[in-house]
């Protein structure tokens, strides 16, 4: 029996180093030595640390869930003695396993399944036949009809078709090309992308070079985010070993075609994920966006034809190729085709990444897959497409994951990132949240984006904080309109999306708001303090210790809070003994 | 050169800027791996990488002060990062804050006097699977509680008397 831990970055976090060193303490003092083997994410993160057991063959036998360094030693006597019943109260539950059940991998096809250090189990598993396929029987302009057929979108948010922009980046005129490969995944709670370099950074490599074939490209760059040091170090260890198996590099598998792949560092800003800032970044510059046109497949990097793509669409790319763009093409709808990974999170039962195919409704994955709301809550909204997007209310729950179906919501697809709420969740709250968020990432060089979006944030915070007044709501729309109107790039043109989509599905909560109440009871400033008369014994400790004297009344007798005078501090519902002190 | 600012052991740059002589597009990465060497970017160093690759000190600073992952102050021995992005927002990234910011007595950016932590909030660690999420150093910590945030804290401190 074979041991395989699952290593991703959330695995580690959760404690999967830990556990590895106590399995491997245990081979240590036994006779017989089983193979302790690691794999990258598996998708299932709400399970971590997750430990598998495979026969010799390959044939996954158990899965083991929230595994704790003290499990060690009986996971390794069950996987010696072939007796799993010692393990039995760790085996992943059939609901929980129906969270992989339900999806449909192709970017994700080897995540979880594969030591993602090891070039022999990629290429054990088809890796690398695409590229060989390609190089040996295709001409550039097959794979790019191929794509075409695929009907194959950028997975980096705007869903641009990916043939058009390779064909663009091949007629254009240059003796140099370049691929760039977009890393940065800067959308806060998506982690689609680092699952891939970390789990399967073959699948990556193998559709780049294909791209590279397609385009005429002989230099490539990966921008990976600063934040992901573990998909760095795995994705420089998958270019070696390529590189040693004449996959990558000079006249690669015997042939004319020439191509190396370079990881450059993010250094941290959330700008760079858009194309022409971040071809500024690979420049050495400040990650401040240029105008278009020129687009960058005419004037990419140091202004030679270039083309950028985003993971995902990468890691579908060597499976389009052996399976055909008709198979690709026959999942999804009228409009988008193919697979979408998602990184499910925020209040659901099971987070994790999911991938599914196009055409699928929100409420499939959110409830069905997902598990619905965690800890009894009720669905609030669901956040789709980052700072970019918008929160998607209950009632459009049946809406298709689809671009057209999704934009029509106000919201957008987006990089794939899915953050469930709740009804504790306040929206203003929310949208303040983005507004801040983008405040501080505008690189500056348009006006309205960099004053638009501060004086927005500043309307946001003054109406959590209880300051909002009427018409407050109708300045947020203007403002809204124009910076979408008059902003540079694709930051500022969508920063007010989160906005207008809470202002479209919850005004009642920033009217609310204005009114001096939070809904969700979340803003701290429009909590409202009171004491429980029947609770209360009269001790007078809280009139005592209130810095403004806001609380009266006798000794032994239930106090009472002037809610005028109340600064909100708390101080009262930290000391009272007998809980009688409640907020809302 | 400024006269009064500090002295930095200025040849330990030398393999840098030799491994990465006549890239002109490698400023961010110099820049990165001189963080690296001297924990952060003290200002003869920027200087000294601007003459070196014959880059403006202007456009160096500007480089410097753009990107969030540049420190023009040294930080503590544990550099706390804590992520306040969408999944860990919606799962209480605030109390986690403040209930660091009550263990520590420093803010957002600021370094506890005795320099053992610097705390510095953070958009995403692609770890939101597992928000609230705080990295120290190297590792991360998920699922946290207020109270289990401070406890972390005041383990690295008594670890480190
Ligand atoms: C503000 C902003 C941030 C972006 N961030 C990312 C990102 O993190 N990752 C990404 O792949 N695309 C990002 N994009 C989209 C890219 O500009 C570009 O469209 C994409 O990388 C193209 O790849 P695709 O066609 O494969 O999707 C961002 C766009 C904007 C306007
Ligand atoms: S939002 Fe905190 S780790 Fe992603």
């Amino acid at each position: 029996m074979k041991i395989i831990i699952g290593e991703g970055s959330c695995g580690i976090a959760a404690g999967a180093r830990k556990v590895r060193e106590a399995l491997l303490n245990q081979r240590a003092q036994s006779e017989q030595k089983l193979v302790i083997g690691k794999t990258g994410c598996i998708g299932m993160c709400f399970l971590e640390p997750i430990v598998d057991l495979y026969t010799d063959e390959g044939q996954l036998l158990s899965r083991l869930v929230r595994v704790k360094e003290s499990d060690a030693k009986r996971i390794y006597s069950a996987a010696l003695d072939g007796d799993l019943s010692e393990v039995k109260d760790l085996v992943i539950s059939k609901d929980d396993a129906s969270f992989l059940e339900k999806q449909t991998r192709i970017a994700l096809r080897h995540c979880g399944l594969i030591d993602p250090e090891d070039i022999s189990a990629y290429i054990a598993s088809d890796g690398y036949k695409a590229l060989e396929k390609t190089i040996k029987s295709m001409t550039p302009e097959d794979v790019i009809e191929t794509i075409k057929i695929s009907g194959l979108a950028g997975r980096g948010g705007a869903g641009f078709p990916t043939w058009f922009k390779w064909n663009a980046a091949r007629k254009a005129i240059g003796e140099v090309k370049y691929l760039i490969c977009n890393a940065d995944e800067g959308d806060p709670g998506a982690f689609m992308d680092r699952a891939v370099i970390e789990s399967d950074p073959h699948a990556l490599i193998e559709g780049m070079l294909i791209a590279a074939y397609a385009i005429g490209a002989s230099k490539a760059f990966v921008y990976v985010r600063a934040e992901y040091p573990l998909a760095i170090v795995r994705l420089e260890k998958a270019l070696a070993e390529a590189r040693a198996k004449n996959l990558l590099g000079e006249n690669i598998l015997g042939s004319n075609f020439s191509c190396d792949i370079k990881i450059k560092a993010g250094a941290g800003a959330f700008v760079c994920g858009e194309e022409t800032a971040l071809i500024e970044s690979l420049e050495g510059s400040r990650g401040m966006p240029r105008l278009k046109p020129p687009f960058p497949a005419e004037k990419g990097f140091t202004n030679a034809p270039s083309n950028i793509n985003n993971v995902e669409t990468f890691a579908n790319v060597a499976w389009i190729i052996l399976n055909g763009g008709e198979a690709f093409a026959a999942m999804g709808t009228e409009t988008s085709k193919g697979t979408k990974v998602f990184a499910l999170t925020g209040k659901v039962k099971r987070g994790g990444l999911v991938e599914i195919p196009m055409g699928l409704t929100l409420r499939d994955v959110i409830f069905d897959i997902g598990g619905g709301i965690r800890d009894g809550g009720t669905f609030k909204a669901v956040q789709m497409g980052g700072p970019s997007g918008g929160c998607i209310p209950e009632h459009l729950l049946d809406t298709q994951i689809d671009y057209k179906a999704l934009a029509s919501t106000g919201a957008i697809m987006g990089s794939g990132g899915m953050v469930v709420m709740d009804e504790k969740t306040c929206m203003v709250k929310m949208a303040r949240f983005f507004l801040d968020f983008t405040a501080k990432e505008s690189c500056g060089k348009c006006v309205p984006c960099r004053i638009g979006t501060k004086r927005m944030h500043e309307l946001l915070v003054n109406i959590t904080e209880g300051r909002g007044r009427p018409g407050d709501i109708e300045l947020l729309l203007e403002l809204s309109n124009g910076v979408k109107a008059g902003a540079l790039c694709g930051l500022g043109q969508t920063a007010p999306n989160p906005v207008l989509t809470t202002v479209r599905y919850f005004k009642d909560e920033y009217e609310a708001h204005i009114n001096k109440t939070c809904p969700a009871h979340e803003c701290e400033a429009l909590k409202k303090f009171s004491i429980d008369a029947q609770k209360c014994k009269g001790c007078t400790m809280c009139a005592r210790q209130c810095p403004v004297s806001a609380i009266k009344g006798e000794v032994r007798a239930a106090h009472v809070i002037d809610q005028d005078k109340c600064i909100k501090c708390g101080a009262c519902l930290a000391l009272c003994k007998f809980g009688a002190v409640v907020s809302m | 050169m400024c006269e009064n600012c500090q002295k930095s052991d200025l040849s330990k740059l030398t393999p840098i800027l030799e491994e990465f002589s006549g890239d002109k597009y490698a400023l961010i990465s110099i820049l990165q791996k001189a963080q690296e060497i001297y924990g952060y970017l003290p200002t003869d160093v920027i200087y000294e990488i601007a003459e070196k690759t014959s880059v403006s000190p202007a456009k160096v600073m500007g480089v410097a002060t753009f990107y969030t992952q540049f420190r023009l102050q040294p930080i503590g021995k544990n550099l706390i990062m804590l992520c306040k992005g969408t999944a860990c927002h919606v799962n209480g990234a605030d109390s986690i804050e403040r209930a660091l910011i009550e263990e520590l007595g420093i803010e957002d950016g600021g370094t506890t006097e005795d320099g053992l932590f610097s705390l510095k909030t953070v958009a995403c660690l692609g770890c939101c699977s597992l928000s609230p999420v705080m990295m120290i150093n190297e590792d991360t910590y998920g699922s946290l509680t207020p109270e289990k945030a401070k406890e972390i804290v005041r383990n690295i401190r008594l670890e480190s008397k």
